[in-house]
């Protein structure tokens, strides 16, 4: 017996415990909208005395005993019931006992089941220092999972749940993100009829749709020749343009918009979608070029030199060799432009007043006033965010190969 | 065949461009040239533009040329054929600072108009009417009649004077193309008080923004490096935040941190955590004082700091993850053998094998975060102690309307980053090579 080894044990259910706890009773109040208090106390001591059994019991498991983490969770059970005297969350039975019973089973089977992953080669004797650490590791993962879970999803999941609330619901409980069946589907989705019926957002969708596809093309159109320059055609300069191209990507944004808000209402090309469609191209073929040329580099150059042997011109061999070969180079690429374009906000915000031609950002934009209830401002968000998460999830191979081949296009 | 030609035969391969890479050479030209053309014009010319707007004292209002404005009226009112009118052209000038010089009015006279007195500085060539006007000075207003008498056809058409609509010329001062230079709207800048507060929190921005970013990333690529069921799923949703389009998110935070009814005041609050809502993003700084020394928190900065971290941890994950899955595995199973701890092994070999791609995503994040303006326009506006560089150049240049002090500022923009961009390419490493 080591104090050590049986510090470590206990803080370890203790940790679970009350990382359980506040995670399950935070989302069972946003489930249910009662306002649940976890009892952090009562289910630290229930995770540490949890832990403690669990080590306790680990070697008789083996000597054909009850397996040890079946003592676990009743001790998590028991001392947890009795230490928040039956109520864990801190609500009475009768709120929503369903989702109570549910939440306690899993907060039961969560720290069961991480005390097991984690302590699974503890032992209450001395243990080295790789053992410890092993342990601590298992530790900062499980926590990590959970942290990093719930720091990504919960924005998303408040984004989608305000936009399927009303208004009057939204004041009166601003926990309460459950699904109102009540209200039945049209009550649920009702902003985002609004939306489209007197918003206009089915004409921004298409808006949108048009110019990230138009950028797309044109970005394709200008970019693959000259990657292909870059990469296979010798001429003086190429080694300092190849690396040049990078350096436009730095270039900020806001910096160009000032001259080109000044130029644009000039030429009277500022409120018109021809002059979102001069800049995106031109923010997009930088990060295009260097990710096509990137691939054309490692494609063999032989089979091109056969296409010239046999009589093909360079067009010839771009069309019908080149391009062919580097289809997924071309999905990522586009893919990726296509992400910039849909999601571009500044420009779209400083040129665009027409409500007739603004983009899906720039009429979400419009939503953030006080007149506009906030689960419309939800809804044109998760509007603008579904068909490029969409695309996202679809295309997933092809996108994390374009994130990482244009690097860090911000 | 002379002594000179076959000379440079043995002196190995030839020099120079021969016919063949020459052709190639103007190909490789002509195809890169729309790129060249496309990026000169909307990110080198405005560039450039943007210094020579900085040096001009150029407000938003003055982007519209002064121009005369002119309305075309019948006065009188003639009812039958052979009665007489007016023709009045009403003619202002737009700007009341700026005079317009070598004014000429020219329209064509409505049909049926028979013209009986002309103002001297008209002319008439057959129906067509040409009024020379001349410099007319700012603020001047004036008007020109035209007596006449009417036929049959013009009674019976309806509105004939708007058949064709009178056009004038004339040229102003433009105040982007002259040649008045000022240094009003740098000295304005600098003399401001908030400038140097500006850039102290475009800094903490900056840094913190990048480094949160790192460290989240480093921290989700270590749980996703070894295969689980249900990783490929945790991949994906790790990347939302990054995909997603940024008004999406940053409004969804804004609904989020809302202090009055956004979820997380209320569970604060509901639970006890804290007695009143915090205004996440409205509140500039929190007192509280350390061993009797008073400080201060920027709540609404270090929110906007952990926006940037996670919106932007997906990257950097990324970017890890893959340089991690490339590390040979040969040396993690010699540690392994040696006794090398789980600790030992990620911070003598992970992390010095991962120093090039996370010293190469500091640098470039730094950039980019450093040009940022969408973020915390969205989330704060710039207020409450969260204005950067590239938020007061929209301050400056669109909420005051005055372009030219906007682009002083996006001058700074340009000469801070130019100076990182210098220092980082000289002390970057290069083996990673981006």
């Amino acid at each position: 017996m080591r104090p050590a080894s049986i510090l470590l044990t206990a803080v370890t259910g203790l940790l679970w415990g009350v990382t359980a706890m506040v995670v399950i009773g935070v989302t069972l109040t946003l489930i249910t909208g009662e306002v649940a208090l976890p009892q952090a106390t009562a289910a630290g001591l229930a995770g540490l005395l949890g832990a403690l059994v669990f080590v306790w019991r680990r070697p008789a498991a083996g000597a054909g005993g009850a397996p040890a983490w079946s003592y676990c969770a009743v001790v998590v059970f028991l001392v947890l019931m009795l230490a928040s005297f039956a109520a864990p969350f801190s609500l009475p039975l009768s709120a929503a006992p369903v989702w109570q019973g549910l939440a306690l089973i899993v907060f039961i089977a969560g720290v069961t089941a991480a005390i097991r992953l984690c302590l699974s080669d503890a032992r209450f004797d001395a243990m080295s220092r790789y053992e410890r650490e092993v342990i601590y590791i298992r530790i900062a993962r499980g926590i990590g999972f959970v942290v990093f879970t719930i720091i990504v999803a919960l924005p998303f999941y408040v984004m989608v749940m305000t936009s399927l609330k009303s208004q009057q619901a939204l004041l009166a409980n601003p926990l309460d993100l459950s699904i109102d069946v009540s209200q039945g589907l049209s009550g649920l989705v009702r902003s985002y009829v609004e939306l489209f019926t007197q918003f206009n957002f089915g004409r921004y969708l298409m808006v949108s749709a048009f110019v990230s596809v138009a950028t797309v093309v044109l970005t394709l159109l200008l970019s693959v020749p000259g990657a292909y320059a870059v990469s296979r055609l010798r001429f003086p300069g190429q080694a300092l343009l190849a690396r040049s191209v990078l350096l436009i990507y730095m270039v900020p944004a806001i910096v160009l918009v000032i001259p080109l808000y000044a130029v644009f209402s000039q030429m009277g090309l500022r409120n018109t979608l021809t002059g979102l469609l001069i800049v995106y191209p031109a923010t997009t073929i930088p990060v295009a070029l260097y990710m096509l040329q990137g691939y054309f580099r490692g494609l063999p150059a032989e089979l091109e030199e056969a296409g010239l042997m046999d009589g093909l011109s360079r067009i010839g061999v771009i069309l019908k060799i080149t391009l062919p070969l580097s289809l997924p180079a071309l999905a990522s690429v586009s893919l990726y432009v296509f992400m910039i374009a849909w999601n571009e906000f500044l420009f779209a915000f400083m040129f665009l007043d027409n409500p007739d031609i603004f983009t899906l950002s720039r009429g979400v934009v419009s939503l953030n006033s006080s007149e506009v209830p906030r689960q419309h401002l939800m809804a044109g968000a998760v509007i603008a965010t579904v068909p490029v998460l969409f695309i996202f999830l679809w295309f997933e191979r092809f996108l994390v190969q374009g994130l990482t081949a244009g690097s860090v296009k911000g | 065949m002379s002594a000179e030609s076959r000379q440079p035969v043995s002196e190995g391969p030839p020099k120079g461009i021969g016919p063949m890479q020459r052709r190639e050479m103007w190909l490789a030209y002509l195809m890169l040239a729309p790129t060249f053309i496309i990026i000169l014009l909307i990110v080198a010319g405005p560039l450039l533009a943007n210094f020579w707007i900085s040096v001009k004292p150029v407000q938003l209002g003055d982007l519209r040329p002064p121009a005369v404005l002119v309305n075309e009226r019948l006065r009188g009112s003639p009812e039958a054929a052979g009665d007489s009118a007016t023709l009045e052209y009403r003619l202002r000038n737009s700007s009341r600072d700026e005079e317009i010089r070598d004014v000429v009015l020219k329209d064509e006279v409505p049909a049926g108009f028979t013209v009986t007195g002309l103002p001297e500085v008209c002319e008439l060539s057959g129906s067509m009417l040409s009024c020379t006007i001349g410099t007319v000075e700012p603020g001047w207003r004036d008007r020109l009649r035209l007596e006449g008498t009417v036929s049959e056809a013009f009674l019976a058409a309806s509105r004939p004077e708007r058949a064709s609509t009178p056009e004038v010329s004339g040229e102003a001062n433009n105040v982007l193309t002259n040649f008045e230079f000022t240094l009003e709207n740098f000295s304005r800048i600098f003399n401001a008080d908030e400038f140097w507060s500006v850039l102290r929190v475009t800094f903490y921005y900056t840094i913190f923004g990048t480094g949160g970013a790192l460290v989240l990333g480093l921290f989700a690529a270590q749980l996703l490096h070894t295969s689980f069921p249900g990783r490929g799923f945790l991949r994906g949703l790790f990347l939302f935040p990054y995909v997603s389009p940024v008004i999406a998110v940053a409004f969804t935070w804004v609904v989020l941190f809302d202090p009055f009814s956004g979820t997380l005041n209320a569970l604060l609050t509901k639970m006890g955590v804290v007695s009143d809502p915090i205004n996440f993003f409205g509140q500039r700084a929190i007192e509280f004082s350390l061993f009797g020394i008073p400080l201060e928190f920027p709540l609404a900065l270090t929110t906007v700091i952990a926006f940037e971290a996670w919106r932007y941890f997906p990257l950097s994950f990324l970017f890890i993850l893959a340089r991690m899955q490339s590390i040979n595995t040969d040396m993690y199973e010699a540690a392994e053998m040696d006794g090398a701890t789980p600790m030992q092994q990620f911070w003598y070999l992970s992390l010095p094998q991962l120093m090039g791609i996370l010293s190469v995503l500091f640098l470039l994040r730094f950039i980019w975060t450093f040009n940022k303006f969408d973020d915390i326009f969205l989330l704060t506006g710039g207020n409450a102690g969260t204005r950067t560089l590239t938020v007061d150049v929209y301050e400056q240049g669109f909420a005051l309307s005055n372009l030219g002090a906007g682009a002083a500022v996006a001058v700074v923009v340009f000469v801070v980053l130019v100076t990182f961009a210098t220092l980082f390419i000289r002390f970057s490493p290069k083996e990673e090579g981006l």
